[in-house]
């Protein structure tokens, strides 16, 4: 560990996560830190157990065994939306938009508690309701022009190409002020143009936004460019971790992950 | 034609003869204590096969029918979507003219009945009374995506109210309002709960036993709710304490016509009633229109679209789908309690499955989630069987063909939701400048 990670206060701890599907374990005992500030990488073969991890932690599903904290606070085995209300909110691996509203709407739903939720003042359009909801289109307008999608604001979500469903799912989660961002595979099916975008937005996401990153991805080159701690898995079973260069040279990784590609 | 389109007519045919031949084609004959079955009359078995020989043709020729319907539809100068969207469009682009399209409809709407006939005046009360209930309905199941088969059970919660306050504890139409649809938004928020953790098909299931639960307990309570037998008498709405009958029914209230000193007209009755539908429906359409453009709104419709990812923005579905059913619930209430008034005698009869049924063929047919749709669908739904009266046994079997129809024709509904156009302010330099000035910072 760098001086650096010491540093840092730890924001997400889990330890000896287990998930088990009947026989089957998806997940066996799983260790990561994450610390403020940082993008922590998982990667691993494809059914390796990341996205289950992921779905554990979220709160998707509750872990068989094992103890999440987050800021110091038990989170095991909490309600999804309670989870994503304490700041953790992610995107998913096949892209979950609604669809059939616009992009716009799209924000709007996901900033419902900063809104002024009065169902009176908002029959009314009281000032402070007016304002709130100014503050929802400011915030929303924000990111859709962070992630190049503000000409589209008044489009069905639905109709956007992969590439910008990919962004608007991501600024989605960040109009909810969050500060901790799981990505679910978020580089899958973007042209190499798009992939260096995402980057330089996740890498901003970090440095000026106060937000920590998870990330499944299987962009090697991508997660060695962005991570600063990465963690290893292969078959639900913790494999390796360390800094990028140290993954990189691990021999056990190489063997079981890279060297397949 | 080919072998398909033969063997595509033949089985139609067949199935046709089949279901026919059982249900037209034969009839029950009382004989002494007993009952025979015999061939139905010649003339129908003949319609029959007339009907047949139709069906074996147009199947036959089922392609090159269909290929000249296109061409005709091609040919016509009809716009490319339907002359509703063009209206839509056209209203948007020119707000102006939309906003005085609106004042004149509701000047007409306001005015017709003065010169209307009475009956024609009571049947926009009625399709009124549908309107609100599609509305209602469209909030549950167009907006949240709930498939409520039982919506009938809150409708009778919301009539039963008003009579038995009324009966019980004297209350007036106007506090029952209110309390109607209060205690059906109530019965919406209880009902809610155990069901709403079911989902699709399972929902669709216990909330049709639910609606049959409130009928057939209003139908079996006798002692309170009078049973079968129903509840009449009902008092009609006054104006600001003014009767409409001839001689004040209560006490210290005066009726209408002696107060302006003109004669008594029963006319008048059928003219209020129908100005306080109207009057019901517009604070429906607004509030609904209000409602849609708040977070309750877009969380109803967030969560049709998809629940995994609303609560994973931190949304608690239960809550979520509980509030579009208890304010559904609530509008039923209000229409119930409004029918009650109407009607003067309700009983469980008025409350059947088959209202459920109608009140959602509205919601379907006008387009799921679209308000002008389900107000257009309400009044074709109610206008119809009335200017086809003497097919009144048809009634159902018209509704099925109708529906068919609409879902070849316009599976959307017949005005599809428009999506609300929100314009941001362009306000590049501010967006661009600096990342201190971004308003996501603020935790
Ligand atoms: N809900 C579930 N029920 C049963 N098995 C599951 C479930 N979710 C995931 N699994 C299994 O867990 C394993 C890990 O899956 P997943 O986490 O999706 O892998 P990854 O995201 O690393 O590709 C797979 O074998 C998968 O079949
Ligand atoms: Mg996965």
């Amino acid at each position: 560990m760098s001086s650096q990670e010491n540093n840092q206060q730890t924001l997400l701890e889990v330890e000896d996560l287990t998930m088990r599907f009947g026989g089957l374990v998806a997940v066996n005992k799983v260790k990561l830190n994450v610390k403020s500030g940082q993008i922590v990488s998982i990667i691993g073969p494809n059914g390796a157990g990341k996205t289950t991890v992921f779905n554990c932690l979220t709160g998707f599903y509750k872990p068989s065994d094992g103890r999440i904290s987050y800021r110091g606070e038990n989170i095991t085995g909490s309600k999804n939306h309670e989870i994503s209300r304490k700041g953790i909110v992610r995107t998913f691996q096949h892209v979950r938009l609604f669809k059939s509203m616009t992009v716009l709407e799209n924000l709007l739903v996901a900033q419902h508690r900063h809104l002024n939720t009065n169902l009176l003042s908002g029959l009314f359009k009281t000032p402070a309701y007016r304002r709130s909801e100014q503050a929802a289109f400011d915030r929303a307008s924000f990111w859709l022009d962070k992630v190049n999608l503000k000409s589209m604001a008044n489009r069905d979500a639905g109709n956007l190409s992969y590439g910008q469903q990919r962004r608007l799912e991501i600024a989605r989660c960040m109009v909810t002020q969050p500060d901790m961002l799981m990505l679910d595979e978020p580089a899958a099916g973007l042209n190499p143009r798009e992939t260096k975008e995402l980057d330089e937005l996740i890498c901003e996401l970090r440095d000026h936004h106060n937000v920590s990153v998870m990330l499944i991805e299987h962009d090697m080159k991508l997660v060695m460019e962005i991570s600063d701690h990465i963690y290893v898995i292969n078959q639900g079973t913790p494999l390796a971790d360390g800094l990028p260069d140290q993954i990189k040279n691990n021999p056990d990784v190489i063997k079981a992950y890279l060297g397949e590609a | 034609m080919n072998t398909t389109s033969i063997k595509n007519a033949l089985i139609t045919s067949v199935v046709f003869l089949i279901l026919a031949s059982f249900m037209m084609g034969v009839q029950l004959v009382p004989e002494g204590t007993s009952i025979s079955l015999s061939l139905a009359d010649p003339v129908r078995l003949e319609a029959l096969g007339v009907a047949l020989a139709l069906l074996f043709v147009f199947q036959l020729f089922r392609e090159p029918i269909s290929n000249g319907w296109q061409a005709v539809k091609n040919k016509l100068p009809l716009p490319e979507h339907g002359i509703a969207e063009t209206l839509q469009t056209k209203g948007e682009q020119h707000p102006r003219l939309k906003q005085l399209a609106l004042a004149f409809l509701l000047a007409a709407l306001i005015i017709w009945p003065f010169f209307g006939s009475r009956g024609n005046v009571d049947l926009a009360t009625l399709a009124l009374i549908y309107v609100m209930l599609g509305l209602g309905l469209n909030i549950v199941v167009g907006l949240a995506g709930l498939l409520d088969l039982g919506y009938v059970g809150f409708y009778a919660v919301g009539a039963y109210s008003y009579a038995l306050l009324n009966q019980y504890f004297g209350l007036d139409f106007w506090s029952c309002l209110l309390l109607g649809g209060f205690i059906a938004a109530f019965f919406g928020f209880i009902l809610g709960f155990p069901v709403l953790r079911l989902r699709g098909d399972y929902l669709a299931i216990v909330t049709l036993g639910f609606g049959e639960i409130i009928r057939i307990l209003l139908n079996n309570w006798t002692a309170i709710t009078g049973g079968p037998n129903g509840i009449s008498q009902i008092p009609k709405p006054t104006l600001f304490g003014l009767e409409f009958s001839r001689r004040a029914k209560e006490e210290g209230n005066i009726p209408f016509h002696e107060f302006f000193g003109i004669d008594y007209s029963s006319g008048y009755k059928v003219i209020f009633l129908y100005l306080l539908a109207l009057l019901l429906v517009i604070a429906t359409l607004w509030v609904i229109n209000r409602l849609l453009r708040m977070p309750i709104g877009r969380a109803w419709e967030a969560l049709r679209e998809d629940d995994i990812a609303c609560q994973s923005l931190g949304m608690n579905k239960t809550i979520i789908k509980l509030s579009a059913f208890t304010i559904g619930a609530a509008f039923a209430g209000f229409a119930g309690t409004f029918f009650a008034a109407r009607q003067g005698f309700i009983s469980p009869e008025s409350f059947t499955f088959i209202e459920s049924a109608i009140i959602l063929a509205i919601v379907v047919l006008g387009g799921m989630g679209s308000q002008m749709g389900v107000v257009l669908a309400a009044i074709i739904m109610t206008i119809l069987p009335e200017l086809a009266r003497e097919f009144n046994e048809y009634r159902m079997l018209m509704f099925g063909l109708l529906m068919v129809f609409m879902m070849i024709w316009r599976p959307a509904g017949l005005m599809p939701m428009k999506r609300p156009h929100i314009a941001l302010k362009e306000s590049k330099e501010e967006n661009s400048s600096s990342i201190s000035q971004q308003p996501a910072h603020a935790a």
